[in-house]
């Protein structure tokens, strides 16, 4: 949609979208992203959030369609990283660097930590409620959702809460509200909360707590990514609940690399085991695949085998890459077993294990290793495999 | 007994405790086990700073 984007009375979504970008930090964003920012019009003109550097012009020519940008009279700011705060340094330049800027305690710290600047932060408390002009903001504290500094921006006269990177999807398309686009957009909600916010599930139960006692009206909801989130907000809560309890699903990854194909036999003998249980399964080769789309995939999966060839005594480092990657997000409740081929000193098998035991999952058996080329009896054993790590989460699931 | 700082903001305050992850009200500082990390953002303890 061309924007600005009338969102509600005197309520734009001047943001930009990103439709270039393929890699953001490290996340695969194959259908590009938004930087969303919102204008709140009264007698008070605020900024809700701005955009990536480089996005600014953008965003002010956006704003200058409804109202000359200079008469923008603060700022808020939900969160102080870059793709939300870049381009603070322009507006402030643009509007005087005077005006307030509204934030959290560790946004003003972390704001400094970026710019440099000692720019009139006015400090919100989570849960107090400014009035400015003719409209009215209570701000949340949302800490480690998933920054220090992040919070969020509720309006209760008009119900719309602005929720900074929560509830946000990595999508630049021409469609702006869950209406227009439906269950297309769950995946790449779904994409954003196992690679961004996963790890502090246990503060969202906390958070989607909070909220319900709270008993916050939400009749629309405001991520800086993406869509907004307006016919269903319930929808993307309740989808929050669920994947931060992390429920396991009957559902099986195989997660692999392979120099000469030995540990890649193996791994299609795991998976072929996997199936015979009538478990689903997905064999993902992590040269192919890219580490955030594995991650969308642990997301759900209960059990997980992840095999490596041992390479100068280590693991492979493609695998090593993934398994750094999904340890730091903290997956639970899994059930996993090692396996490789090797060919003298075989340390993969022990340290993929020892992986396992740092991040609290439940190992089904040492693991498989078998010298150099797998033969028929080796891939039974690997096939082997395959049954007892289905058997055992079809167990865990009927508890 | 002092109160401790986390980089991210999370303050260590022994008269609360961290009852989430088993340590008692009016456990101090410096009895925290060694495995305790800041309940917010997972930071070890050597990245604490105690608050004046
Ligand atoms: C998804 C994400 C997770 C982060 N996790 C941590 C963290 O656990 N601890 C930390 O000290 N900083 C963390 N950071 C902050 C970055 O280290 C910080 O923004 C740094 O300045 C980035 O450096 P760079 O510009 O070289 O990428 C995280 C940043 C992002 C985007
Ligand atoms: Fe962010
Ligand atoms: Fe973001």
């Amino acid at each position: 949609m061309f924007r600005p984007v009338k969102i509600a009375e005197g309520i734009y979504s001047v943001g930009c979208r990103d439709w270039d970008i393929r890699d953001f930090h490290g996340y695969s964003t194959y259908e590009g992203t938004s930087y969303n920012a919102f204008l709140v019009q009264g007698e008070k003109n605020i900024l809700i959030d701005t955009v990536k550097s480089g996005f600014g012009e953008e965003m002010l020519a956006n704003i200058g369609r409804i109202m000359d940008p200079k008469k923008i009279d603060a700022v808020i700011s939900n969160h102080t990283e870059m793709d939300h705060s870049g381009t603070i340094p322009l507006v402030m330049h643009k509007i005087g660097e005077d005006k307030p800027l509204y934030c959290s305690k560790m946004g003003a710290k972390n704001l400094k930590s970026h710019y440099k600047k000692d720019y009139n932060y006015q400090v919100v408390e989570s849960g107090e409620t400014r009035t400015l002009g003719n409209r009215t903001f209570t701000f949340l504290e949302t800490r480690m959702l998933h920054w220090p500094d992040s919070m969020f921006t509720y309006m209760p006269d008009e119900k719309i809460l602005f929720s900074s990177d929560a509830f946000g999807q990595h999508y630049a398309g021409d469609k702006l509200f869950d209406d227009e686009i439906g269950e297309e957009i769950m995946p790449h909600a779904r994409k954003y909360y196992a690679n961004i916010l996963l790890h502090f599930s246990p503060r969202v139960q906390a958070l989607l707590a909070d909220v319900a006692k709270m008993n916050l009206d939400i009749r629309m909801i405001c991520p800086d990514h993406g869509i907004i989130w307006r016919k269903d907000p319930a929808k993307i809560i309740s989808a929050y609940d669920q994947w931060s309890r992390q429920e396991p699903a009957k559902k099986a990854l195989v997660i692999f690399d392979s120099m000469w194909e030995s540990t890649a036999k193996m791994a299609r003998a795991i998976t072929s085991g996997i199936e015979s249980e009538a478990v689903h399964v997905r064999l993902m080769n992590t040269r192919k695949w890219h580490r955030s789309d594995i991650m969308t995939e642990v997301l759900d999966a209960g059990a997980l085998a992840v095999g490596s060839p041992t390479l100068n005594n280590g693991i492979f480092p493609v695998v090593a890459d993934v398994m750094t990657y999904i340890k730091g997000l903290r997956p639970q409740n899994k059930i996993a077993a090692a396996f490789g081929s090797y060919g003298w000193s075989g340390e993969a098998v022990k340290i993929l294990n020892k992986e396992f035991e740092e991040m609290k999952w439940d190992m089904v058996s040492d693991g498989v290793k078998v010298l150099y080329v797998p033969d028929a009896s080796d891939l039974a054993r690997c096939f082997d495999l395959g049954v007892t790590l289905a058997k055992t989460l079809k167990e865990k699931l009927s508890e | 007994m002092d109160k401790w700082e986390c980089p991210c903001g999370y303050v260590y305050d022994p008269e609360e405790g961290d009852m989430d992850n088993g340590i008692e009200p009016g456990t101090a500082w410096e009895d925290l086990p060694e495995s305790w990390v800041c309940p917010l953002c997972g930071a070890e303890q050597e990245y604490f700073e105690k608050v004046e």
